[in-house]
């Protein structure tokens, strides 16, 4: 039996980690987690896919990121949404959202 | 807010690498730990957890290297690891690196020193404000060319034109400055009040001429160039509202010129003066001569062919209020150029050659050193291959190659601009005196841009060839192939390569043969005159005290005597015009028996105005009647001589002795008594070497209407002319302490110097004649050395197998020149066609000239048989049983 494919759809990372960030400041294994929990084991996003998206939108000026110091005194860099971050998931949202009802628009008429 | 972002993380992450490479590690670390937090959450032990934990990660090294490759600063990173791997693969062979490196910046100086020369003149505009805007306009001569305006043409069309914003009319002025140590005689302008108007530069002090300084007697006021306010008063403030004199007359300094300031149409005047002629001069005066140039700013919005058809309109329909002679009726219309065409024009076909030539060279520097690259990836074809095997791509691997050719670009281009600065100086030395803007010729800003492009083009025409071809091919021959061989492909890029290599050389020798042939010809071409131990100079009588012609007279005959009595002298002369020295000075004549009404005949002879002594100082021959002696002076009856070319034009089987003429000013309704011819003298070259035999005629100085203040001194000496320089010089200012002398030359150095451009364009043809043909005989010994050392085993099979020696010899030679035998068809081809640009450079051979295209087919080939024979060689004593054993 094949393994269900737990692969991010192609260009909705962004918008994934821009909604969970949405909610609280994370570090990345939290996103991580959080996007995993909240599909339901859906989809599952690989370390280094993550952080390199990570790097990319704080660059973009979506994302805050600060270093702080876990219970255990370990590094653990932190993430949140800036300004420009919040408006940037309202437009990927709506944008989504719409396409996402035309292609369920297409598949019921199909059906 | 982004961008910003972009730069400071990138930047942060090149500074501090390790920072960076730390703050990765710990998060990853960090992600890792929670990792297994959560799986001993669900309660697996803590080895298990990490087990499970490790395994969903994957290898954490991987993680941060694709983190890592984000980012702008990482292709900064690769590129500059390809450029230290670039750096030691040219550094682990270096006498590959030096050779291609020496070529390249042979090739990229030569180019960027030529660019820098052609630039100010065919590219740049005039250094003045919108200078595309600045017209020239000539008459029409007889033979249709352009001619200088005259005054009269001027004034009609500054008050009738509506489309120039200014227009100005410029003489030629060259007045003697008197008052100073030495006497000078300075390049001057006599300029209508509007001159720096048109031009749009204004004096960087004082103030610039206006229409009240224009008029007859007006002021007399001067406008000095920087550099002679700093020369006569030390600083360009220090001559405002000084006094100079000028030909005697005091001149008052109202403006002095910007220091850089270029004055195109006579770059060495230092002051200008307004030419102040008359409003209503009848038609005998100056006012209606040809000898203004006439320049205009279009008024904005007009166009250029606008104004060519206002001009071309008010040329049809002359008015009242501007009568016309017929010599400046303007029947035929006027010629309209920019004026940056009309400066650039004669130089233009000897620059545009150059810069193909040098292009040339490039090109063939770039065919050697792409070969010699081609040669190298054959030798690295297992390297390519390794690194194709260990996961290198296609892209990676060109983009590897084409960071080494642009490296040895780079080098190149560096060493490359010490043979440009080189380069640049010897041009600006062996430049001939007619180039414009000579000043503008130096390496800047657009010189470096231009160099700069011209490697980066370079770099990647070099590389790309052998780059794709290193790509290609098969992983698995690439890896398994321990012996150096290469494939039939390769070869054939190369050997085309050598054609081409060849085919370029030869254009670029047969070119510079043509102008070698061309310059033989011309010096073979008999002046008239014996130029060997003669000196000459030009003299003025300068000063009001000769404002009569009977003192001018009265100076140059007692400066004669004091010359002639120099020892070492032994014969000396005045002329009023010296051959082959730019003078050109022509009046028409009219022949008694043969009166003509057509005014379209050319009966325009050069004047000489000379001593007696002037034939035996210059050995110009008699050949019918006699010579001017002594007893033809003032008052006497006026002798003529005419010169045997005009004399069989004008008196076909006639004997022209005892014939009558009157001369320019003479001639027309007045009735001034005919003049006799006494004597016909041999043809002297006047205008250039390659004009053919024009009119002349020659009178005694005390019989032309007036006597010249300016005159030129020829003197034949009997050991070296240049000796008796200062003596003779000496003996001129003993009769007066004040005469300017310049133009101090021997007729050999006059003779050379007309044929200045055609020597620059040769001396530059042969330069890169020569290069072309070092680097195609460099070519081809590169290809077949590396053929032979390829094929050595199939040589020692051959030897082994029977053939002898001169097989061998026989086999290499016959393949390099059979390379070198087509190269040569391809480039005749070329050279007939590209020779069609040396046109106006040649002179007495055709450009097919079959002497010259033997020669350089003999000489390229000969030089190819030599670059063929060391390889061949070397094959011919390979040792079959060492070669064997080898594999």
């Amino acid at each position: 039996m094949e393994e269900p494919n737990t692969d991010v759809i192609q260009g909705t990372l962004d918008l994934l980690i821009l909604k969970t960030l949405s909610l609280e400041p994370m570090h990345g294994y939290g996103i991580a987690r959080r996007v995993e929990q909240i599909s339901r084991g859906v989809f599952r996003i690989n370390a280094g896919s993550l952080l390199t998206a990570l790097q990319r939108l704080e660059r973009a000026g979506w994302l805050n990121a600060e270093w702080r110091r876990t219970e255990n005194a370990r590094r653990a860099r932190y993430y949140s949404l800036t300004r420009a971050g919040r408006k940037q998931l309202e437009l990927e949202s709506a944008d989504w959202k719409r396409r996402a009802s035309a292609v369920a628009r297409l598949l019921n008429a199909e059906g | 807010m982004s961008l910003w972002r972009q730069v400071a993380r990138g930047l942060r992450v090149l500074t501090h690498r390790r920072a960076a490479d730390q703050d990765l590690a710990d998060e990853v670390t960090d992600f890792l730990e929670q990792l297994i937090a959560a799986h001993t959450a669900r309660g697996l032990s803590p080895a298990d957890a990490r087990r499970a934990a490790t395994l969903e990660l994957g290898n954490t090294t991987v993680v941060r290297e694709q983190v890592r490759s984000y980012g702008w600063e990482n292709a900064i990173g690769t590129l500059a690891a390809d450029l230290r791997f670039a750096a030691r693969r040219l550094r682990s062979n270096p006498g590959f690196t030096i050779v291609a490196v020496l070529t390249l910046a042979l090739g990229l100086g030569a180019v960027t020193a030529i660019f820098s020369a052609v630039n100010p003149i065919l590219f740049e505009p005039l250094p003045y404000p919108h200078a595309a805007r600045i017209l020239m306009i000539s008459d029409f001569g007889t033979d249709g060319a352009p001619v200088d305006v005259t005054y009269g043409t001027y004034r009609e069309l500054a008050a009738r034109s509506r489309s120039f914003s200014a227009m100005a009319a410029v003489d030629a002025w060259q007045p003697a400055l008197l008052g100073t140590a030495e006497p000078e005689r300075l390049t001057g302008q006599r300029v209508t009040a509007a001159w720096f108007r048109v031009l749009g530069v204004p004096p960087a002090l004082g103030r610039d001429f206006d229409a009240a300084d224009d008029l007859p007697h007006g002021p007399r006021v001067a406008i000095v160039s920087d550099g002679l306010a700093r020369r006569r008063f030390g600083d360009a403030h220090a001559a405002m509202g000084r006094q100079i004199t000028l030909d005697g007359d005091p001149y008052t300094v109202i403006g002095v010129m910007p220091r850089g300031f270029e004055n195109v149409l006579t770059p060495s005047t230092e002051v200008w003066a307004p030419r102040q002629y008359g409003s209503n001069a009848s038609f005998d005066g100056p006012e209606w001569g040809h000898h203004m140039r006439l320049v205009g700013r279009l008024a904005p919005g007009v166009t250029a062919d606008q104004a060519r058809h206002e001009l071309q309109a008010l040329a049809r329909t002359p008015v009242p209020e501007f009568p016309r002679p017929v010599w400046a009726n303007l029947a035929q219309g006027l010629i309209v150029h920019a004026l940056q065409d009309d400066v650039t024009a004669a130089v233009k076909p000897a620059l545009v050659a150059s810069l193909i030539a040098v292009l040339l060279v490039l090109a063939i520097a770039c065919v050697n050193v792409t070969n010699l690259l081609l040669a190298r990836g054959a030798q690295r074809r297992g390297e390519f291959a390794m690194r194709a095997a260990l996961g290198a791509g296609r892209r990676r691997l060109i983009s590897q190659l084409l960071t080494e050719s642009l490296l040895l670009a780079a080098l190149g281009g560096l060493l490359g601009l010490g043979v440009a600065d080189l380069g640049v100086r010897a041009l600006v030395v062996l430049s001939p005196p007619g180039l414009p803007r000579v000043n503008a010729i130096r390496l800047d800003a657009t010189v470096f841009l231009f160099a700069l492009g011209m490697t980066a083009l370079v770099g990647l025409v070099v590389g790309i060839v052998p780059a794709l071809g290193a790509s290609r091919g098969d992983l698995h021959a690439g890896l398994q192939q321990t012996s150096q061989r290469t494939t039939g492909g390769h070869r054939l890029t190369r050997n085309a390569l050598v054609v081409a290599e060849v085919a370029l050389a030869l254009v670029l020798l047969v070119s510079a043969g043509l102008l070698l042939r061309s310059l033989e010809h011309l010096f073979a071409v008999a002046p008239g005159f014996d130029p060997s131990h003669v000196i000459s100079m030009q003299v003025e009588a300068a000063g009001h005290q000769y404002d009569n012609d009977s003192t001018r007279y009265q100076f140059f005959a007692q400066a004669l005597d004091a010359v002639q009595h120099l020892p070492g002298v032994t014969a000396a002369a005045f002329t009023s015009q010296l051959p082959l020295s730019g003078d050109f000075d022509k009046y028409g004549v009219q022949f008694e028996s043969a009166p003509s009404d057509d005014p379209n005949a050319d009966y325009g002879a050069f004047r000489y105005m000379v001593t007696p002594g002037y034939f035996a100082a210059m050995h110009i021959p008699l050949r019918r009647g006699r010579l001017l002696t002594d007893f033809d002076r003032s008052g006497a009856t006026e002798a003529v001589l005419i010169n045997e070319s005009f004399a069989r034009r004008r008196f076909p089987g006639q004997d022209p002795i005892g014939q009558r003429v009157r001369m320019g000013p003479e001639s027309g309704p007045a009735g001034h008594p005919w003049d006799i011819i006494v004597g016909v003298v041999g043809d002297v070259k006047q205008a250039s070497l390659a004009i053919g035999d024009e009119n002349d005629f020659y009178v005694a100085s005390g019989q032309w209407a007036w006597v010249d203040n300016v005159q030129s001194l020829v003197v034949r000496t009997r050991g070296s002319a240049t000796a008796l320089i200062p003596a003779i010089k000496q003996a001129i200012w003993s009769v007066d302490r004040s005469s300017p002398i310049v133009r101090v030359a021997t007729l050999d150095a006059v003779v050379a110097a007309t044929a200045t451009q055609r020597r620059f364009a040769l001396t530059l043809f042969e330069a890169f004649a020569l290069a072309a043909l070092a680097l195609a005989a460099i070519g081809i010994y590169g290809v077949l050395a590396g053929g032979v050392t390829e094929r050595m085993r199939e040589i020692g099979v051959r030897s082994a197998l029977g053939a002898s020696r001169g097989d061998i010899l026989a086999l290499i030679v016959r393949q390099g020149m059979t390379l070198a035998a087509i190269g040569v068809v391809i480039g005749l081809g070329g050279a007939v066609l590209s020779t069609r640009g040396l046109a106006t450079l040649l002179f007495g051979i055709s450009r097919l000239d079959p002497i010259t295209y033997l020669g350089v087919i003999g000489l390229l080939l000969g030089v190819a048989a030599l670059a063929c024979w060391i390889p061949a060689r070397r094959a011919a004593a390979v040792d079959p049983i060492i070669t064997l054993r080898a594999e």
